[in-house]
């Protein structure tokens, strides 16, 4: 006759095992399997037969005089923070500053100048975007390869501390967060998508314990890995400097036409 | 996902209540965040002792779970539950304290061992030989501190997957999350840790053959 293994007794007590009738048969006949998963019910009864000491029933309360003098300020969300008042201050005084623009330009003679002044500065607003998104995914990318390129059981170390990376981590979540609301709101949705994908690697590596094991290491190489993030994030940047090495580009080729046409008049 | 949540209408209110102290907290309430820190103390106490065994401990564990769900709480999800998310920051931080305990007694340890000339063995062997005899182990006292002994001996990884599993009925999915493994790998820590307590615990019962673990034929 053939026992059931201490591991399938403990799924058919956990009743995740297949083939469960099976088993209750057989623990009907088998005298030895049975006791084995009274072993095991004796295991559990002894874990619910621990006590835990009652902390009192104004726990709470002393928990919170415990840790109110250490609270500081809860950081809003992104979004949030526009509506404090500091800020909201200063977008009071933007919004006046654009109102009084707008009037001297309305009593001021109208030139074409100020369509093209319009138009650059959206064009600098952008570039300033795909250099803040092109540094923040440079960044992203180092804490990348290093937790990658790390060896996990380096000088036979129990444990890997990655308190560095995951701080760094964690700071760029909530800038990447940002950028990737910017790049829904614009339509841009392949950016959007590596941004996703990148924030949930990021807070992998931000949740993560700050000592972690070799095993728990090489998971989250190997997660890091399957997903492509790395090379997706190089190929954005690589877009992102191609688009802007084209823009500079461009204005120079503009300015060497008009020279030509002067010259020749 | 844990046994101490009530069900129905009483758990929404829990939660709608709960969302609505997050909001007032995020929107510079702090008093708003007490409300959240009274409710759920007691079981992420709970927890915290079942991990760490020590009430100085458990009680540091809760303190600080509350000021880093906090200060991430920009970070929590509206649609989520509260009590969830600060159940899971309590079992990070305690597998943090586990192990920097565990590195703090090996290192304590190993001068000492050196010095008696034993070689490193593993948990599950020694555990037997440490062992009191069954008649010391008669109450039910005896056996509380027998097992107490018995989940010291548990990897952090191994204590935090039972404490989840058993007293907090939490889903392999949910454990395999906290200890960033697999679902797989996270069922065969528990399924270790249980095996670890079996053996510790072997005393109270007739000696059993070494094949069984094996499911050998007979």
């Amino acid at each position: 006759m053939k026992h059931w293994t201490a591991e399938e007794l403990w799924q058919y007590r956990e009743g995740n095992v297949r083939g469960r009738e099976k088993m209750a048969a057989h623990l009907e006949e088998c005298a030895e399997c049975r006791e084995e998963l009274e072993r095991l019910d004796e295991v559990f009864a002894a874990l619910d037969a621990m006590p835990v000491p009652d902390p009192g029933e104004n726990y709470g309360t002393r928990v919170w005089r415990q840790i109110a003098p250490r609270l500081g300020e809860p950081r809003a969300k992104w979004w949030q923070e526009w509506f404090v008042p500091r800020h909201l201050a200063v977008a009071a005084g933007m919004a006046a500053l654009a109102i009084v623009a707008f009037y001297f330009g309305r009593i001021s003679k109208p030139t074409p100048a100020h369509l093209v002044d319009a138009d650059a500065a959206s064009t600098v607003r952008e570039r300033v975007l795909v250099v803040a998104v092109g540094e923040h995914l440079g960044k992203s990318e180092m804490v990348l390869v290093e937790l990658s390129n790390a060896q996990p059981a380096e000088n036979g170390k129990k444990l890997i501390n990655i308190s560095s990376e995951q701080k760094r981590a964690e700071n760029l979540v909530e800038e990447n967060r940002l950028y990737r609301q910017t790049a829904v709101e614009g339509g841009d949705n392949a950016m959007a998508s590596t941004l996703d994908e990148l924030e949930r690697v990021l807070l992998d590596v931000a949740n993560s314990p700050s000592e972690v094991t070799p095993a728990q290491f090489e998971a989250m190489q190997k997660r890091i890995a399957e997903r492509g993030i790395l090379l997706k994030v190089r190929v954005v940047r690589q877009g992102l400097r191609s688009a802007e090495t084209q823009r500079k580009a461009e204005p120079a080729e503009e300015e060497s036409t008009k020279a030509k046409e002067k010259n020749k008049v | 996902m844990v046994r101490m949540r009530a069900s129905g209408e009483q758990l929404e209110g829990v939660e709608s209540s709960d969302a609505e102290a997050v909001a007032r907290t995020l929107s510079g309430e702090r008093d708003a965040y007490r409300v959240l820190v009274e409710r759920h103390s007691q079981y992420v106490y709970r927890l915290a002792y079942r991990m760490t065994g020590n009430r100085e401990d458990a009680e540091e564990v809760v303190q600080e779970a509350f000021l880093r769900a906090y200060q991430k709480l920009h970070q929590f999800a509206g649609n989520a539950n509260f009590g969830t998310w600060v159940y899971r920051i309590a079992a990070n931080y305690a597998i943090d304290r586990l192990r920097q305990r565990k590195s703090e007694d090996s290192r304590r340890e190993q001068p000492k061992r050196a010095a008696d000339g034993q070689a490193e063995t593993d948990a599950l062997d020694t555990m037997k030989d440490r062992a009191p005899s069954p008649e010391r182990l008669a109450g039910s006292a005896q056996l509380a501190e027998k097992m107490k002994q018995a989940l010291d001996t548990l990897t952090p990884a191994e204590r935090t997957a039972i404490v989840m599993r058993h007293w907090d009925g939490c889903g392999i999915d949910e454990i395999a999350a906290v200890l960033k493994s697999s679902s797989t790998a996270a069922k065969n820590t528990v399924f270790r840790a249980v095996q670890k307590l079996r053996l510790a615990l072997e005393p109270f019962a007739e000696p059993r053959g070494a094949a069984r673990a094996a499911g050998t034929e007979l």
